[in-house]
């Protein structure tokens, strides 16, 4: 077993994990967090993406003890009570999603995005989409989705 | 995923102690090769020492001329560095087309370079950029670091502190994905410098090599019609389900090509 401490979503965490513990699992089955999802397991579809120290990650490429000490962004984090965040409401008024399993990762990893660079091109958006798999909308409508936020 | 004893260490010299006291022991860097290779159960070791918390690993800085960077840096802080942008923007390029952001902000390139997979990118810059590794142990030459398909010159027991690069007039990589995993179908990188030109080529054979005769004829004189009558020897490239060895030859001498009308 390794001792972490993290913040997670602003709230502090100390627990003890298995060694051979993903981030994810440790998220999902033993805090609940299940925002977060597992699409491959294989570094390769985006559904596990969370901040880590601010930058987008994959979480199931992740050992949970290696988070120890650092802070943490879910899916969670990201809505202030009832109140969707801007990237959550645009991906709603684009329909950017269908069975929505990739959103929780590509809203993260959108969010990430808009942090490092206000104003991307559509080409820009596309690219920092390479890692992220969508079975069901064909990523037009999340393209739109982002270039909404952008504005927002 | 199997079950292994997790070690965090703060020194290099914590690390190579349990690297000689644990059974049969692997360090953890960025983790996104190590990470699904323990999925897969294509590697299972009995401990894994973790060195990403080493301090001075980190840090890239021009020194004596020459461009070094930290094992612990991602890919990321490569790509983005205004010293790599600012002395080898080919090599800030290159970081650039690895993976996607996220590998980016995780992969390391001493992990990489250590792993020495026929097809990742950074074993072009190396060899093109006459690269230095510094170990634990010691110190290599790129071209004699490569050995084979995943196999280096370091032992189990030797970490790769970080990479001191020459610094070029000027460099260019390009690269094609394998339109599935990203890796590199091929990629080639090629630096000029004052007296001489290096090209070097990764994923279309076992291990990185150099094109010497391109480079002799680009030293001559640095244009696309200098190599024309150059063919390229592709009969021990790679040759499987992706491309033939004959595409991957093809490809090398249109890759060498664009590389050659970037830097002119
Ligand atoms: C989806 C995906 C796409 C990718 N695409 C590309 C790509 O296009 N091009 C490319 O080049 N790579 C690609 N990679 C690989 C990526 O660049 C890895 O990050 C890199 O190969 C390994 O770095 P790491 O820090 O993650 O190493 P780890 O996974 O932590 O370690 C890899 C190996 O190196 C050893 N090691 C690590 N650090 C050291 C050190 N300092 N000294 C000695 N040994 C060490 C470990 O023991 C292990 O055997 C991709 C990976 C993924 C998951
Ligand atoms: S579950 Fe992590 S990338 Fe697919
Ligand atoms: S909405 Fe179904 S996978 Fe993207």
């Amino acid at each position: 077993m390794t001792k972490i401490n993290t913040s997670i979503n602003g709230k502090i965490y100390s627990d003890e994990v298995e060694d051979n513990t993903l981030l994810v699992d440790f998220l999902r089955e033993k805090l609940g967090l299940t925002g977060t999802h597992v699409g491959c397991d294989t570094s390769q579809c985006g559904a596990c993406v969370v901040h880590l120290d601010g930058n987008s990650v994959k979480s199931c490429t992740t050992l949970a003890s290696q988070v120890e000490g650092k802070e943490l962004l879910t899916i969670e984090g990201l809505a202030k009570d009832d109140d969707l965040h801007p990237i959550q409401k645009s991906f709603q008024n684009n329909h950017a999603l269908q069975c929505g399993f990739c959103t929780p990762g590509l809203v993260m990893s959108s969010l990430d995005l808009l942090n490092k660079n206000k104003n991307p091109s559509e080409y820009e958006i596309r690219e920092w989409f390479e890692g992220h798999i969508c079975r069901c909308t064909g990523y037009k409508n999340i393209i739109k989705a982002v270039q909404e936020a952008i504005a927002l | 995923m199997y079950n292994f004893k997790y070690h965090k260490v703060n020194t290099i010299q914590e690390a190579v102690s349990l690297l000689s006291s644990c059974e049969d022991p692997k360090i953890l860097a960025g983790g996104h090769t190590l990470i699904p290779t323990l999925k897969q159960r294509l590697s299972q070791p009995s401990d894994i020492i973790d060195i990403s918390t080493i301090k001075d690993l980190s840090s890239i800085s021009i020194q004596n001329n020459k461009l070094m960077i930290g094992a612990l840096c991602t890919h990321n802080d490569v790509s983005s560095s205004p010293d790599v942008i600012s002395t080898i923007d080919g090599l800030s390029e290159l970081a650039k087309k690895i993976g996607d952001p996220q590998v980016r902000h995780r992969g390391t390139i001493g992990g990489s370079v250590a792993n020495a997979d026929p097809a990742a990118d950074y074993p072009a810059a190396l060899v093109a950029l006459k690269a230095v590794i510094h170990t634990s142990k010691s110190t290599y030459q790129a071209e004699k670091f490569f050995i084979d398909m995943f196999q280096t010159a370091i032992e189990t027991d030797e970490i790769i502190r970080g990479i001191e690069f020459e610094i070029p007039i000027t460099s260019s990589y390009k690269k094609f994905k394998n339109p599935a995993s990203g890796y590199a179908m091929a990629g080639v990188f090629i630096a000029k410098f004052d007296n001489d030109i290096r090209v070097a080529v990764t994923g279309a054979s076992s291990v990185v090599f150099r094109l010497r005769e391109v480079e002799e004829a680009l030293t001559n004189k640095f244009n696309i019609s200098s190599i024309e009558n150059i063919s390229i020897d592709s009969s021990n490239f790679n040759d499987d389900i992706h491309a033939s060895s004959k595409y991957r030859g093809n490809l090398v001498k249109v890759l060498v090509e664009e590389a050659i009308s970037d830097l002119i």
